[in-house]
């Protein structure tokens, strides 16, 4: 125990330099322009807030944000705000705001959100935090904007884990770094010198599932964020792999192979009962919970290649769900629960693709190589995924319209496996 | 290739001390026509340190084709020559899998399992006792870092420890 809360402690916070940074290279056709004004009283904080939003802003894909240098005027209030101004820019929204210190010396930002076309105020609100929350002040900007404009909610306060290897035999080799989803604020969840793979989240965003193989063989694990306190949940031989939270956070789903071959399994996290779900002598991985709960998607080669199935947790049958391509795994269920993402190998080249689970219209969202581990945002509009760049493993992100795609280039080591959040409180 | 050669040519130096030797042992069911061959027990002494020299000469690494656990005629040969050795000098081993880097991360655990575990039924097939370890470490630690079939080929492997 003591053990525990040392490791907890020796969590490395990291520069604030992102070790992540973003290079946007598809953007939306006809993205919306928009004008985010320097917020008042904001000079000399250490975040610079107005720069935080914009970035949210123009990676979604979906807005362009002008350059502070073109703005006529820079209103930090309704009466200073001329539309004329913005409309001889072409802009469409314009976001206002100013910052104000309350009494216990916590910093709160007052916005506003102007439609420009038909000059009136679409939204204000407020938004309060402590000095080490400047960015969370901003996305909540963020998110705010984006839901307002679009109807969606915006993802920009959420956060990602995903697992990176340094490349060198040591130690600290392999890492499982906790992120905002922009990349910034990483902090090491835990370090290793043998492999840390397949992070989850739990529905409720309190937990992370993941294997390590720290005791030289792979057993999986329950990390609580709010402690740091991680619980290990299996240790059979063989296989102990791809966990997967229920809806509910009340089982995990995995693939053990200790009665002989990689099979899936259901646990029950508080009574660690297993129940196992499959009975087949090819390869049966990586599971998925459908939204209901009620079934689990996995990969399986039993019809020869690796494809997609789904099997009801009730009755016990299987059924294949893909049935384009030769090669279809690692599925994860969409926030809907309407459709699927995997790893879809096209022409010897490996992709995301993602297919609707009704209609079984598959398709390819990523034309980069070795595309792996697809994870969706909780509003459905997008999703992270492992790629290679110039030889090495870097973050990819992808609307699930395939219209934007940017990639996170790291300054370190090969990233990969990442895992969106779900929204958090 | 080489490997092969090293393979075969300790195969026969093997084989041409064993034959003479008188059996004791029980027959194999199902062994392959070379591992009759070899099934004549063994003494003692320099025997041993032929049998360790053909295993040796087999190396302790094994490949395999992408996507497959099917084991090579090449890794078949190199195998007998393990078990001969390990019957004569029996130890616990451990065979950790393999996969190369495409694909799902998961799956090539267990495809690097498959793979470890089809060294392991095939040395059990020929009698071979000794305590088993299976690992499997999928993608994440391959012996070359190069992304093409170069590298790949390389990386889908059983390392027999």
């Amino acid at each position: 125990m003591r053990l525990i809360i040392a490791l907890f402690l020796s969590w490395i916070t990291l520069s604030a330099h992102a070790l992540l940074t973003v290079e946007i290279t598809k953007g939306s056709a006809k993205p919306t322009p928009i004008a985010i004004v320097p917020f008042g009283n904001t000079n000399g904080l250490p975040e610079d807030i107005q720069q935080i939003v914009s970035a949210d802003l123009d990676r979604s894909g979906l807005f362009q944000t002008i350059p502070k240098g073109e703005m006529l005027s820079q209103p930090t209030t309704q009466k200073e705000v001329y539309f004329r101004d913005w409309q001889r820019l072409k802009v469409s929204y314009v976001v206002i705001g100013a910052m104000t210190t309350t009494p216990d010396g916590r910093y709160a930002l007052h916005f506003e959100l102007y439609d420009v076309l038909s000059s009136r105020q679409v939204f204000s609100g407020n938004t309060v935090g402590q000095v080490s929350q400047l960015r969370d002040i901003a996305h909540a900007v963020s998110d705010a904007v984006f839901e307002k404009i679009t109807g969606i909610p915006g993802i920009f306060s959420t956060k990602m884990v995903y697992v990176e290897d340094l490349g060198y035999a040591g130690p600290g080799r392999y890492r499982l770094v906790f992120a905002d989803i922009d990349g910034a604020r990483e902090r090491v969840l835990q370090a290793s010198k043998m492999p840390i793979l397949s992070p989850v989240w739990s529905h409720r965003g309190d937990k992370i599932a993941y294997v390590s193989f720290e005791t030289t063989r792979p057993a999986i694990y329950i990390m609580d964020l709010a402690t740091g306190r991680k619980t290990q949940m299996t240790n059979f031989p063989g296989l102990n792999g791809a966990p997967a939270f229920s809806p509910d956070d009340t089982r995990l789903a995995m693939c053990l192979s200790k009665d002989g071959n990689p099979e899936i399994y259901v646990m029950n996290i508080a009574t660690r009962q297993l129940q196992r779900i499959t009975d087949h002598f090819g390869i049966d991985h990586e599971p998925a919970f459908s939204a209901d709960g009620r079934s689990v998607l996995f990969t399986s080669s039993r019809g020869g290649s690796p494809q997609i199935y789904q099997v009801d947790l009730a009755s016990g049958r299987p059924e294949r769900v893909t049935f384009d391509g030769e090669y279809n795994a690692r599925p994860r269920v969409t926030p809907d629960g309407k459709s699927i993402v995997m790893v879809h190998r096209d022409k010897g080249i490996f992709h995301i693709a993602s297919q609707d689970l009704k209609t079984g219209d598959m398709r390819i969202l990523t034309e980069t190589l070795l595309d792996e581990s697809p994870s969706v945002a909780p509003n459905g509009a997008m999703l992270l995924y492992a790629t290679q760049q110039q030889g090495k493993g870097v973050l990819g992100a992808v609307s699930m319209d395939a219209g934007v795609k940017f990639t996170m280039p790291s300054r370190q080591g090969d990233v990969r496996e990442p895992a969106w959040s779900p929204f958090l409180k | 290739m080489l490997n092969t050669f090293k393979t075969v040519f300790a195969l026969i130096a093997v084989l041409g001390l064993l034959s003479g030797c008188s059996s004791s042992k029980k027959k194999q069911e199902a062994a392959p026509p070379a591992a009759t061959t070899a099934e004549a027990p063994v003494s003692a002494g320099t025997n041993l340190d032929a049998l360790k020299a053909a295993a040796d000469a087999a190396g302790n690494v094994f490949y395999f084709e992408f996507d497959s656990f099917v084991l090579t005629e090449q890794t078949r040969a190199a195998l007998l020559a393990h078990s001969e050795y390990l019957k004569a000098a029996p130890r616990s081993i451990r065979l950790e899998g393999h996969a190369d880097e495409r694909g799902s991360r998961e799956y090539n655990m267990a495809l690097g399992e498959k793979r470890a575990a089809a060294v392991k039924d095939f040395l059990a097939s020929q009698g071979v006792s000794s305590a088993v370890e299976v690992v499997s470490f999928g993608e994440e630690q391959p012996a070359e870092k190069g992304h093409s079939e170069t590298s790949w080929s390389k990386n889908r492997r059983v390392e027999l420890k």
